[in-house]
């Protein structure tokens, strides 16, 4: 490698180093102003004792965790039978998961309040706990494309035909197959949506605004509309949740590739 | 000085010596193969010489003028990868034409080299076709045109024949040679298969740890081989321990039975490595002026046109070839047999 | 060839009792996919089908284009332009700027720990979009930002003097890079990877200069993917609400605070509007997304 191209490699680095962090510095810098003599976690204290923070944030979490379920549980069965049984499906059903990052939450969201208004066939917006079920449903969908992905390769990796096989000539059910032998294997690749998932739901904005449910994007656009040094502290917090789940992934599939090692040495 | 000339060359991966003190001449039109195990240098050497890799120490010169620190591009040699590296997104015809534009050639000029070329090859009808939709030998001779399109002084090639099919494997490689003989270009191939090297080259360069063991032509390679290791790298070998036992008649003995060689390298008692090519080894009863080795059957493996023997002294294995003929029964495991074989076929190698 | 009596007996003699069993196996394979697909249908496909055929009728049911006629009104039509201005500009400059990081790490002789730094950094920050990117950008630019107050203390200049502000043009494209970057740092990192080594070496012994490699092989087998990731990342712009409207609240005209304004009912309510507004985003995203899909295949294509 020459010496110049090396040196264009650093730059690149550098300024994108700049430009990355940056932003991360000065909403710590600020989210640390709140008393003016000194700097303090006094706006970490409030945002943390607020009654509207708890419930925003404890009603996404709550939401976070049912998408994660409700996905698991319409994706994995559905990728393991399109893998055993319907191979020739395979590219409709990655056509339709890869729709939402075709179709902006915004549209999707515009539909549901058409489709299913208190007027309707289908009134999901009728109330709260069925509006509650919209969201879920509406955060599964955003959802489609990290855990279908997911799953997909996880399953790409374990040769499942040949597992399914094993499992039935042992006298095993499609049921106790997919509980005992896929899933297992399936493990790091389930998490890894999952943890995907919830960094894209916790924080979401769009969906519970326009649903009108009480949820941590719409509670973090009110207060940054009126408060001045809470919104940076919020905004640390949401990146520290961004990052766990991301590390969570790195930890997840580390672990697997680990597991993966060490079963396979006494072989070697 | 030769046309290709190596002198002294070496190459240091930080503390790891990959290629140690190469010292070789090759000849202008000569086809020579560099041969060896993984990891012996063989293939540094070649990068070396095609500008990819920078020596460490020593020099490169090519038809009088000194490489050493020119770059790859300035050095005009026409190299094939073992990964056939086409430009996926170009034709046939536009890989093969690449070298030409860059020297900016006129265009009625390599539009006409082209077509000579792609015909060399046998491939005119695919000149607009795009590397994948081509096999495997299909996309190789396009990187051998590609190569020889803009007429370099040197053509290198790197285990070109090693991620084919066995069947394409043989029809390119003797294909590659015809080429060769035709245009009479100084070629020096890479591979680790010892058929290919025998069956291609003029001359073989064997190399071991960064080190060349042996040059010679195939036949002094696989006939006289120098060293154990070239012994066992080309070919099967039958290695017989032995003592020296009267150094003017070169009567040693192996394993309690006395043997003849017709010529001792080294004078002096003590021990001395043999080796035996299987083919030599023939199925006799004892005669005079031959040798003569009692040994009993352990394996019969029957290969179709040959069976392949396995015999033992008392530590010391013997494997030979026998024809097949369905007129004889083959000998029984277990049974004492007399092997025959002629003083001249029992090789001293150097101490290792 | 002559016809197998075996299947000419298959054909004209069907078993009786082998029928069902086969038809049966072939209803229940279907029968698989059925949550999946109802799912799809009820909150993916009906409700956006759903509005494209709206944007088509009249309140009685027919067939009309006047909804599509809304879309030329003046500020309307702005706020298309706006919006196509800011995903173009962050899609390119997001796309450049991806590209140079990933070529880093993969080709520049950087310290291998550099590439899977960058990685899980690059799938934080992709998905580190919405209102607490805007947080972080008010922080930073803002007119009491960290950056501002720099620059003013120490290098004399006041951006917000310059007419600079963060709730504009150029503010919301720098913003939108935050996940910009590294969304294209995610999809191009394995195309770089995919170049092979080969390719230079062989272009090298060929007299090729780097300049040669890089327009007439680097360029061309990377051009797919490039161009596909920034269809993506203009799409992925396009459709974005959270971060433009907790920046600059309703005064920057984009489509989707527009349509978001409109659905909220914050402005004068006119629900056509907001087929026509649906339609067009759609028609858009498709668009770019289809590029990006007859592009990746090609790419695919070319690698089997």
């Amino acid at each position: 490698m020459k010496p110049a191209s090396r040196a264009g490699a650093w730059l690149a680095i550098a300024l994108g180093s700049l430009y990355f962090l940056l932003p991360l510095i000065a909403t710590f810098e600020f989210s640390l102003r709140m008393r003016r003599e000194s700097y303090s976690l006094e706006a970490y204290r409030v945002v943390l004792t607020d009654p509207g923070f708890q419930s925003a944030f404890g009603y996404s979490i709550l939401m976070a965790l049912l998408t994660v379920i409700t996905s698991i549980v319409l994706v994995v069965p559905t990728a393991c039978w399109i893998e055993l049984r319907l191979p020739r499906m395979r590219p409709v059903i990655e056509f339709i998961t890869l729709l939402p990052l075709v179709i902006p939450a915004i549209i999707i969201v515009f539909g549901y309040l058409r489709l299913y208004n208190s007027s309707s066939w289908l009134p999901l917006t009728g109330n709260e706990r069925a509006t509650d079920l919209l969201l879920i449903c509406s955060y599964v969908t955003l959802s489609l494309p990290y855990m279908y992905r997911s799953v997909h390769s996880g399953l790409r990796a374990i040769d499942v035909r040949t597992l399914t096989e094993a499992s039935e000539s042992l006298g095993a059910g499609w049921f106790t197959t997919l509980a005992h032998v896929i899933a297992p294997a399936l493990k790091s690749a389930i998490l890894s949506g999952s943890f995907l998932t919830f960094a894209v739901v916790i924080g979401e904005f769009t969906m519970a605004s326009l649903l009108n449910r009480p949820a941590f994007g719409p509670y973090l656009q009110l207060i940054g509309a009126n408060r001045a040094y809470e919104p940076s502290a919020l905004a640390v917090i949401a990146f520290l949740v961004t990052w766990a789940s991301m590390g969570l992934i790195q930890v997840v599939s580390r672990n697997a590739a680990g597991a993966g090692a060490k079963r396979r040495l006494p072989g070697a | 000085m030769a046309f290709l000339d190596i002198a002294h060359v070496g190459k240091t991966f930080g503390a790891a010596s990959v290629v140690n003190d190469v010292n070789l001449a090759i000849e202008k039109g000569e086809f020579v193969t560099l041969l060896g195990p993984s990891g012996c240098g063989k293939t540094t050497l070649l990068r070396m010489i095609a500008g990819f890799e920078s020596a460490s120490s020593g020099s490169i010169h090519i038809d009088g003028h000194d490489v050493t620190l020119q770059r790859a591009r300035q050095r005009r040699v026409g190299m094939v990868f073992q990964s056939y590296a086409l430009f996926p997104t170009m034709t046939v015809a536009d890989n093969i034409a690449y070298g030409l534009k860059i020297a900016r050639e006129p265009k009625s000029a390599i539009a006409e080299r082209v077509e000579q070329m792609m015909k060399l090859i046998r491939l005119s009808q695919h000149a607009q076709h795009y590397p994948w939709q081509l096999s495997g030998g299909q996309q190789q001779r396009v990187a051998l045109a590609r190569a020889l399109a803009s007429s370099p002084r040197l053509l290198l090639l790197d285990e070109p024949l090693s991620a084919l099919d066995a069947k394409i494997r043989v029809a390119l490689r003797d294909e590659i040679r015809a080429l060769q003989r035709k245009l009479g270009i100084t070629t020096l191939f890479v591979t680790h298969d010892q058929e290919e090297a025998l069956s291609l080259s003029d001359r073989v360069v064997v190399m071991n740890e960064g080190r060349i063991e042996q040059v010679g032509t195939p036949f002094e390679i696989y006939n006289f081989p120098r060293t154990r290791f070239v012994a066992s790298f080309v070919g099967t070998l039958n290695i017989l321990n032995s003592r020296v036992l009267d150094e003017a008649s070169g009567l040693v003995e192996v394993d309690g039975q006395t043997v003849t060689v017709a010529r001792l390298r080294r004078s002096g008692h003590g021990e001395r490595t043999l080796a035996l090519r299987p083919e030599a080894v023939v199925l006799e009863s004892p005669l005079a002026g031959r040798n003569s080795l009692m040994a009993t059957i352990e394996e019969v493996n029957f290969l179709g046109s040959v069976v392949r023997l396995r015999a033992r002294l008392q530590e010391t294995v013997l494997s030979f070839d026998i024809f097949n003929d369905p007129g004889q029964t083959l000998p029984q495991r277990g049974s004492r047999v007399a092997l025959g074989f002629s003083h001249d076929n029992l090789l001293e190698l150097e101490a290792s | 060839m002559p016809p197998s009596p075996q299947s000419g007996a298959e054909t004209t003699l069907p078993s009786v009792t082998a029928v069902p069993g086969p038809r049966l196996a072939i209803r229940l394979d279907w029968l698989g996919i059925v949550p999946f697909m109802l799912f799809a249908l009820l909150f993916l496909l009906l409700p956006t089908a759903f509005l494209m055929v709206g944007a088509f009728q009249d309140a009685q049911g027919h067939f009309t284009l006047a909804k599509l006629g809304l879309l030329l009104q003046g500020n309307v039509l702005d706020a298309y332009l706006i919006s196509l201005e800011v995903s173009a500009a962050s899609a390119i400059v997001g796309a450049i700027a991806g590209f140079a990081l990933a070529w880093a790490v993969v080709h520049g002789g950087l310290p291998a720990w550099i590439r899977p730094s960058l990685l899980t950094f690059s799938g934080v920050a992709a998905n580190f979009a919405g209102v607490p990117l805007a947080f972080a950008f008010l922080c930073t630019l803002g007119r009491t930002g960290l950056v501002t107050l720099l620059l003013q203390h120490y290098a004399g200049i006041d951006p917000y003097s310059t007419g600079f502000t963060l709730l504009s043009f150029h503010g919301l494209v720098l913003t939108y890079l935050y996940f910009q970057i590294p969304l294209m740092v995610l999809i191009v990192t394995p195309a770089l990877e995919g170049l092979r080594k080969e390719w230079r070496e062989a272009s090298d012994s060929l007299g090729g200069t780097a300049l040669h490699y890089w327009i007439h092989v680097a360029l061309p087998v990377l051009a797919p993917s490039v161009l596909g990731a920034s269809l993506l990342l203009f799409a992925n712009a396009f459709g974005a609400v959270a971060t433009a409207y907790a920046l600059t609240g309703s005064s920057l005209n984009i489509v989707t605070i527009l349509l978001y304004a409109q659905i909220r009912g914050d402005v004068l309510h006119d629900p056509n509007l907001g087929y026509a507004l649906a339609l067009g985003m759609i028609v858009i995203t498709s668009l770019s997304s289809a590029g990006y899909l007859w592009l990746s295949a090609r790419t695919q294509r070319r690698r089997s």
